[in-house]
């Protein structure tokens, strides 16, 4: 089998190629400009983490909700209408004050697209994939996250197509808070568990 | 397979970067269409598939994977899975590239035939039904198996010949190995597995469990 494309001595920019691929298949008929319209519009508007910010809401606000979604994840994040590519069966875990979820791909970048889109730049770093399941206390301090020494870790590396996605803990004096409010809180880095809501 | 992809573990990649709240979904324009390009070339226009998506990432020269970012990778992944399918003949891009500068460059011509590779997925999506029960039990301690395949694996390079307990059964889903070369879907059953940080990075390590979803042909059992 072939193993490595040939790389070319003097590269030429990524987007000069992406524009002369798109030409290339385009005036053959291969490829349809307003689907690649549709695709990035999608991405760019409407799936994205407010969808997960969603979910973790309903779930600090209906507890029966919450245990479908632990339970079932998928079924349960289906109910609130997300679903779809790279979602085909996604596994909801709890973030507590004494144990703290946290997801990578160290193979490419898996990510739950249907409930947080398209992954953050951050999720894609080489140093992330490396060394999340290496020393995850030092990558989670260096983006913001000190954990206490009495707090249990877990990895997730997502290797198959199942996909994680964190119910971060409710932050502290939210009681009053109506669901709108709570979603609004929510952050992409704490439903990846690479952040806290609130902190 | 070994490689630039299969990352973990790896040192001498620098600190994480810190989250930010308003990083565009696409930095630039063409990365959006880079990402459109790709899905419809990995099934509809080169008749691959999303496993062999991910082998033809791994199968980058460490160049083509690291230097054009995340969205240049799936571009230069998409052009390879182009040209095996003989869709496009190699260099055409770069000459098309040129040709739109204006240099006074020959674009060789589209192959006669293709050759996209005889596949068809026998339904939608990764998850598929498996007749025999599962091998291994939740609570069984399971070895990932030391092999190392030249072609697709999903099986991480850092957990070979580690002994960990399986957490979870997850539902079957077709075999990437065999899928992305087109060999077969075989479905198997899906364990999560968890390892000790000490069994993979030694008695030194951080305390913490890692798990990882591991297909039934990649495990043993261990005593």
């Amino acid at each position: 089998m072939t193993t490595s494309a040939p790389t070319n001595p003097d590269r030429l920019p990524p987007a000069l190629r992406t524009e002369a691929l798109e030409q290339l298949l385009v005036e053959r008929g291969l490829v349809d400009p307003a689907v690649m319209d549709k695709f990035i519009k999608t991405y760019e508007q409407d799936v994205g983490p407010l969808n997960g910010a969603k979910v973790v809401a309903r779930a600090w606000t209906d507890p029966e909700f919450k245990q479908r979604l632990l339970d079932e994840g998928t079924a349960a994040i289906k109910e609130l209408g997300f679903g779809g590519p790279q979602g085909e069966h996604i596994v909801v875990v709890e973030n507590t004050s004494n144990t703290h979820n946290v997801v990578v791909c160290t193979l490419c970048s898996c990510y739950p697209w249907p409930v947080l889109g398209l992954p953050p730049s951050w999720y894609k770093d080489p140093a992330y994939r490396s060394r999340m399941v290496r020393e995850p206390r030092v990558v989670l301090a260096e983006m913001g996250l000190e954990l206490a020494d009495d707090v249990e870790v877990k990895v997730w590396d997502s290797s198959s197509e199942v996909r994680y996605f964190v119910l971060p803990e409710r932050p502290a004096d939210t009681e009053d808070s109506s669901e709108d409010e709570l979603a609004a809180m929510v952050t992409r880095d704490a439903m990846v568990g690479a952040g806290k809501v609130g902190s | 397979m070994d490689g630039i992809a299969d990352m973990g573990g790896s040192r001498g990649w620098g600190r994480a970067s810190v989250p930010t709240d308003d990083e565009p979904v696409f930095a630039e324009p063409w990365e959006g269409r880079a990402f459109a390009l790709t899905l419809l070339t990995m099934g509809r226009v080169s008749g691959r598939n999303l496993d062999a998506f991910r082998n033809a990432l791994e199968r980058l020269s460490p160049d083509d994977y690291l230097e054009d970012g995340y969205y240049g990778r799936w571009l230069n992944a998409a052009e390879l899975m182009l040209t095996d399918s003989a869709i496009l003949t190699p260099g055409a891009v770069n000459a098309r590239v040129r040709a739109n500068r204006g240099e006074d460059v020959d674009e060789p011509a589209a192959p006669e035939q293709d050759a996209k590779p005889d596949y068809q997925p026998t339904v939608a999506g990764s998850l598929r039904t498996v007749a025999d029960p599962p091998r291994f039990a939740v609570g069984d301690r399971v070895r990932a198996k030391d092999i190392n395949p030249e072609g697709h694996t999903r099986l991480v390079g850092y957990l070979r010949g580690r002994r960990g307990v399986v957490q979870r059964i997850q539902p079957a889903a077709l075999l990437p190995d065999t899928n992305a070369h087109f060999e077969g879907e075989n479905p198997q059953h899906v364990y999560s597995v968890g390892f000790e940080s000490t069994e993979v990075w030694g008695s030194d390590a951080e305390p913490f469990q890692l798990s990882a979803d591991l297909f039934e042909s990649y495990l043993e059992a261990a005593e």
